[in-house]
């Protein structure tokens, strides 16, 4: 076979696998799921999760950590947070924090 | 008005939608990568549509590019998206029972940001937190497919999402979701432990990874039986 269609099969095993791995965990069973430990550290994963998230989409790019426009950006946003803005106004002044900053040449 | 449903967007739509687009506008640079790294049009159609999951996109482009091969491509995809096999155990009170195309779908859309949308939802509010995994599952699948097309077929003319601020706009969305959580010191405590933990192995582990090993904390933290004193703080913070 050429490369050209082993790249397809790569593409397609790649996909294939990655469903089969997102449907396992649809298919722990339902009693397994009532034990409380399981409860309380689902709740918790949620925000390790969404921290993680947040703060590697802060900090870094691709491989390296890097401090720019994203770190006043996200000062805004949690003092908006603070203040009990609404979530589309955060993020809307997130973006455009940041996008002003580099318009300006910072960051 | 009633006829676009938009005078009832609940907190849970707006949510979705503005993560949907912060979301779907990085498969511009994937777009854009995966052609730069030798693969054509129909094959970064195809990523996009059948793998589903950013990081694990970018790895195997990436992989491709720096000349590696094919098999090591589709190996390192699937490593990194181990952990979507964990947010199927975490959303099963959301979205359980399920059959048929409802099943297969939601399947293929569970990924980092329907997860994290829905489960940022108060924990007994069930109808929020299945219009939130749908409306970021679905919204993330379509934008990010169109978005994959115009990022193929622009190369290397496409702007950087960065100028439009988005990548800082996703950031804030993500910051904006766990908030409410953090009120005890509990959560505050694994917020703060996990992120570090995320920051310090980004340098040395590749994409997907430091998610992955940050919720250790979280099994950490929830493995012990909270104490008769604490169990009201924790029992907040699960609200």
């Amino acid at each position: 076979m050429t490369h050209y269609a082993w790249t397809w099969v790569a593409i397609v095993g790649a996909g294939v696998a990655m469903w089969a791995v997102k449907a396992v965990g649809h298919r722990v069973p339902e009693h397994a799921l009532d034990n409380p430990r399981l409860v309380r550290i689902a709740s918790l994963v949620t925000v390790t999760l969404l921290t993680a998230l947040a703060a590697i989409q802060t900090l870094t790019s691709g491989n390296r950590l890097e401090v720019d426009a994203r770190v006043p950006a996200i000062v805004v946003a949690g003092l908006l947070l603070w203040r009990k803005a609404p979530f589309i106004v955060v993020v809307a002044a997130a973006a455009g924090v940041a996008a002003g900053m580099r318009a300006l040449g910072w960051g | 008005m009633a006829l676009l449903g938009l005078g009832r967007l609940t907190p849970a739509h707006h949510q979705a939608i503005s993560v949907s687009v912060a979301t779907g506008a990085y498969a511009l640079s994937f777009g854009a990568l995966s052609v730069a790294a030798g693969l054509d049009l129909w094959q970064t159609m195809a990523l996009s549509l059948l793998v589903f999951s950013g990081g694990s996109q970018f790895a195997f482009v990436g992989v491709i590019g720096a000349g590696g091969s094919v098999a090591v491509a589709a190996a390192t995809s699937t490593f990194l998206g181990v952990r979507n096999g964990f947010y199927g155990v975490a959303l099963a009170p959301v979205v359980r029972p399920w059959h048929g195309p409802r099943a297969w779908w939601g399947t293929q859309v569970t990924i980092d940001e329907s997860t994290a949308v829905a489960l940022a939802q108060p924990e007994g509010d069930r109808e929020a937190r299945q219009a939130a995994f749908w409306w970021t599952g679905v919204g993330v699948y379509v934008l990010w497919n169109a978005i994959t097309v115009a990022g193929a077929l622009l190369g290397q003319r496409v702007g950087d999402p960065a100028a439009w601020g988005l990548d800082a706009a996703a950031a804030a969305a993500f910051l904006a979701l766990v908030w409410p959580r953090l009120a005890n010191r509990r959560s505050l405590t694994v917020a703060v432990v996990a992120s570090a933990i995320a920051l310090g192995l980004t340098p040395f582990s590749p994409a997907g990874v430091p998610i992955m090993v940050a919720a250790v904390v979280a099994v950490v933290a929830g493995w012990p039986s909270p104490r008769a004193g604490i169990r009201a703080r924790a029992a907040g913070a699960a609200s």
